[in-house]
């Protein structure tokens, strides 16, 4: 998924790069209301997590395996504001110590993952709330839907930048075919992981997850007498 | 997508590449990649002289070139992107053998991998040469907003601790008989990074209680600000110099 140097035209990296500036501008204002001075130590453990969630490898069969890309997860773990840091920081260090994405595209990634990413991902997730009741569980399937259409939706917006400021004469229905159905498998595997992660998140520390707080503020506090037999 | 993340990524060593601040290295970076970007994809030339330029920054490093080769798979899975390009693209076509490529498309492909790996080789000599906390250090030099420097900061520091404890917990799955071998594997592996996503979060409000009470502020100190003489900024001055130049006259001739 990381875009290396020379995929797109230098205006067009131009442009994403001021995308990506005025973007995580507004997530460090964000994540600063939301986190306070906590901001920094719990949005760099967050990136860290994300970072070895994608060492992780899911097998697939044949002797394949892939990993997590983690947008949308890390918008419901620890809200959007704090996930658009937390990616953008791990992308700023897979560019300059891992050479995994160019840091002319560095911009362009950022885009992708940490805005189109973590913020669909997201929007997709409290729609899905807002809809299904408000209970802890109901966490597990938002998230899975938004992790599934995350993916695919960066995709897309991949094959609109290589429209814009590609540098090869491919027809955009045919790149935005392709990018679009390859990563809509992935997405299903995303969605799945997603999923499963999050609900053994919230079996065991569900006050930890950002995205069920509503549900858990409205949780009254049961005392029971007896204990089941 | 992509090849997973190995570690060791920094190659201990004293090289002329190694003794370079980090910040004057990513500078250097900066002017060459934007350079190769901005190259037109007929100017053979110019990518001719930019593979060997390369080349010898990676041999300034004194690593060896089969460890440069093996974190190239970083690339692949563009590699793959841009091999489809001459089969995809409109416009005329040329016979390649048995095969009717189209002539844009098999330009484009040659710029993309063309571009991309010289990005993926020089970006690889900054990443082995430095430490990971003086590439923070550079960043922080360049003024990245002080927030970013933080948590990039607070990564990288907890870095070994965290991917120890995912090593540990792998130790614990594979001791009670666990093999990650098809999809059925998925939901022990979900739980990992599960329980690693609480652990993680836990240690970092440890980590901003342990800080608090040293009293943090919001603000970290800059104990040893980086810096460059004028010869090591000349020195990794020149490999973007010597790739500007290389564009200049291949543009002029």
């Amino acid at each position: 998924m990381h875009v290396p140097d020379g995929f797109l035209d230098a205006p067009t990296s131009v442009g994403t790069a001021v995308v990506a500036a005025a973007g995580v501008g507004l997530a460090l204002r964000g994540a600063r209301r939301e986190l306070d001075d906590r901001t920094a130590p719990l949005a760099g453990l967050v990136a860290l997590f994300i970072f070895a969630t994608q060492l992780l490898n899911f097998p697939i069969g044949a002797g394949t395996s892939g990993h997590l890309l983690g947008g949308a997860l890390a918008a419901v773990l620890v809200g959007p504001w704090t996930a658009t840091l937390a990616i953008t920081v791990v992308l700023i260090v897979q560019a300059t110590l891992m050479a995994d994405g160019g840091l002319t595209a560095l911009g362009t990634n950022i885009t992708l993952m940490g805005l189109v990413g973590v913020w669909v991902g997201w929007l997709v997730f409290i729609a899905l709330r807002r809809v299904l009741p408000r209970r802890p569980a109901s966490v597990v399937p938002a998230a899975c839907v938004a992790a599934f259409v995350s993916v695919p939706t960066a995709a897309f917006a991949f094959s609109v930048l290589f429209a814009i400021g590609g540098v090869a004469d491919v027809p955009f229905s045919t790149v935005a075919t392709a990018m679009v159905g390859v990563h809509s498998l992935i997405g299903l595997g995303e969605a799945a992981i997603t999923a499963l992660a999050v609900s053994s998140i919230v079996a065991v520390r569900p006050d930890l997850v950002y995205g069920a707080r509503p549900a858990l503020r409205q949780r009254t506090l049961t005392i029971r007498d007896e204990v089941p037999a | 997508m992509g090849a997973g993340h190995g570690h060791h990524l920094h190659f201990h060593g004293h090289s002329l590449a190694h003794r370079l601040p980090a910040h004057a290295k990513l500078v250097a970076l900066l002017g060459f990649v934007v350079t190769v970007v901005l190259t037109p994809r007929t100017a053979f030339a110019a990518y001719a002289v930019y593979l060997p330029l390369v080349l010898v920054a990676q041999r300034c490093s004194r690593v060896p070139f089969g460890y440069y080769a093996k974190r190239m798979v970083v690339e692949v899975p563009f590699v793959v992107f841009a091999l489809l390009m001459p089969f995809v693209a409109t416009g005329p076509r040329v016979e390649v053998g048995p095969l009717r490529l189209s002539e844009s498309g098999l330009l484009s492909a040659w710029a993309l991998l063309a571009k991309g790996t010289l990005g993926v080789m020089a970006s690889l000599v900054l990443a082995t040469t430095t430490e990971p906390r003086h590439i923070v250090g550079g960043l922080e030099r360049l003024r990245l907003p002080d927030q970013l420097v933080q948590i990039m900061g607070f990564m990288v520091r907890y870095l070994e601790v965290v991917t120890g404890e995912m090593a540990r917990m792998k130790v614990a799955r594979e001791s009670r008989g666990f093999q990650a071998r098809s999809i059925r594997s998925w939901p022990v592996l979900a739980t990992t990074a599960g329980a690693l996503f609480i652990r993680s979060y836990e240690r970092g409000e440890r980590v901003h209680l342990a800080m608090l009470s040293r009293g943090y502020t919001g603000q970290l100190p800059v104990t040893r600000p980086m810096t460059a003489t004028a010869e090591q900024w000349r020195r990794a001055g020149m490999l973007p110099a010597a790739a500007l130049a290389t564009l200049l006259v291949a543009v002029a001739l």
